[in-house]
């Protein structure tokens, strides 16, 4: 073949190649679409429902382990509310289907700048909406209310759900569904025996600050606060306690908490006058 | 012959003519996906229906690609596979393919891939080719099966996931070796496996 290397034949395969290739791959980044939406939507459900303990309660099994019928069914006893973190109040008019925090988060327009020298989630910036889920029992009253967390850890950023017992004190449990931390090592964040740890802990200390988080090597059997620290990982443990602390702190939900908490005592629409007192226990074990 | 030429081309770089051991190519994913078997299965899926897939394709439009761009024409089509390959996993194996993260995207630098493209698919038939592909992601898989073998039983207590060895922090009696859950321990494993296949064909070894 005589042209092969002329400018024009070279040219023209490449141009060639390059439409061919990109069909390729925009065909089947589009017929795939909708699958993968599906398949991130029931991780991120799967996660709430193993931090509230309702995967547990209800099958006996971890989320992990039902299909997507199962998750979906369970899941109908979650409903998401945005909230503004600033003021605590919930959020009407943007929609919670659309909304997509982590864009929020990069957005210099609904940004906001994390301000606090204490508990170090590992960014200078967050979103200024977040998700919060409810859990309402038979009553409708609000049996947990799940918060999304997440903060650096040695490699990866770590995103999880934290889940609160209506008296928003009592920790229920937390999930990481999205890091990429050392397997064997820091990844035991996601071992199903040192999650179990969390269940019960309390949040806030004495004076109301933000107290739960890993201790460096085995909490004490009576320690209201800590859970066993994770051995090889003090970076990733280190981590996690800051990003429960930070979002826990008034920079973060201590607000929204706070007026949850009125309501709650109150009996005001949001949450049903059958809402337990504080530190009662909600039944779920 | 004709026989023995297909076999030679799809079993050799399992053995003899292993990539990893032989050529000292595609360590790095060795290194970082080996730490469960399953997740190094699924890797190992990926990488020989990329190299077969590359392979054929490139060894298809062979005697159309320019001299000039024809590296780049090779990477492009990798490229476009293993996007391909990506957007399947995370469709149709979501846990998995939120383990493996990265590195299925980096088969596009996977030496292995690109080494066949140029080193075979240029001048050979499609059919050997594609076989060519098989053979060498076959070799690859095989270190890697090997290596996380050793990875997730000793640094886990367990294979594919199934808990053998109970571990001390569950409240079993093993305490796991730490060292292999870091990529380091792949570089030793690896390393005696070279050995092993250099004891066994003294004429791979190298003047010193």
């Amino acid at each position: 073949m005589p042209q092969r290397d002329s400018i024009g034949y070279t040219v023209g395969v490449a141009v060639v190649l390059c439409v061919v290739c990109s069909l390729v791959v925009s065909v089947a980044a589009v017929l795939l679409k909708p699958r993968q939406e599906l398949n991130k939507k029931l991780d991120r459900q799967r996660n709430i429902l193993d931090a509230t303990g309702l995967a547990y309660a209800e099958t006996g099994e971890p989320a992990s382990q039902l299909n997507a019928k199962q998750v979906q069914d369970l899941y109908t006893r979650v409903e998401e509310h945005l909230v503004d973190l600033e003021t605590g109040d919930f959020v009407e008019d943007l929609d919670p289907d659309t909304y997509n925090e982590r864009a929020a988060a990069r957005d210099p327009q609904q940004q906001v700048k994390i301000n606090t020298s204490k508990f170090d989630p590992g960014f200078k910036f967050r979103e200024g909406v977040v998700r919060v889920y409810f859990v309402r029992g038979p009553e409708q009253e609000i049996k947990q209310v799940v918060l999304p967390v997440y903060g650096k850890g040695l490699w990866s950023t770590l995103y999880g759900y934290l889940a609160l017992r209506s008296d928003l004190q009592t920790i229920q449990g937390l999930t990481f569904y999205e890091h990429a931390e050392t397997p064997g090592l820091g990844g035991e964040v996601d071992n199903i025996a040192w999650k179990a740890q969390w269940e019960g802990r309390w949040l806030y200390g004495e004076e109301g600050t933000p107290a739960a988080g890993v201790d460096k090597g085995p909490a004490d059997d009576d320690d209201q606060y800590l859970v066993d620290g994770l051995s090889g990982a003090t970076i990733t443990a280190r981590g996690v306690t800051n990003l429960i602390r930070y979002w826990a702190s008034d920079d973060a939900f201590g607000p929204f908490l706070e007026k949850l908490k009125a309501d709650m005592g109150q009996g005001s629409t949001l949450a049903s006058t059958t809402a337990e007192p504080m530190g009662a226990s909600n039944g779920q074990e | 012959m004709a026989k023995n030429k297909t076999v030679d081309i799809l079993f050799g770089p399992v053995f003899r003519n292993n990539p990893i051991a032989l050529q000292i190519l595609g360590i790095c994913s060795a290194l970082a996906v080996t730490t469960k078997m399953e997740t190094s299965f699924v890797m190992c899926l990926a990488v020989i229906a990329v190299t077969a897939f590359s392979n054929a394709s490139v060894s298809a439009i062979r005697t159309y690609i320019p001299n000039s761009i024809r590296i780049i024409v090779q990477m492009t089509v990798i490229a476009s596979l293993v996007i391909l390959v990506d957007q399947i996993l995370k469709a149709y194996m979501f846990e998995i393919s939120k383990q493996l993260s990265v590195f299925v995207g980096l088969i596009i630098t996977n030496c292995i891939v690109m080494g066949r493209a140029e080193g075979f698919a240029m001048k050979n038939s499609v059919g050997a080719s594609f076989l060519d592909g098989l053979g060498n992601g076959l070799g690859y898989s095989m270190v890697l099966m090997v290596v996380a073998f050793f990875r997730e039983l000793f640094g886990s207590g367990s294979l594919f996931g199934y808990q053998l060895m109970e571990l001390d922090r569950n409240g079993g009696w093993y305490a796991p070796d730490n060292l292999m859950l870091l990529p380091p321990s792949a570089f030793f494993l690896i390393g005696f496996m070279i050995w092993a296949i250099r004891a066994a064909y003294p004429d791979q070894i190298e003047e010193a």
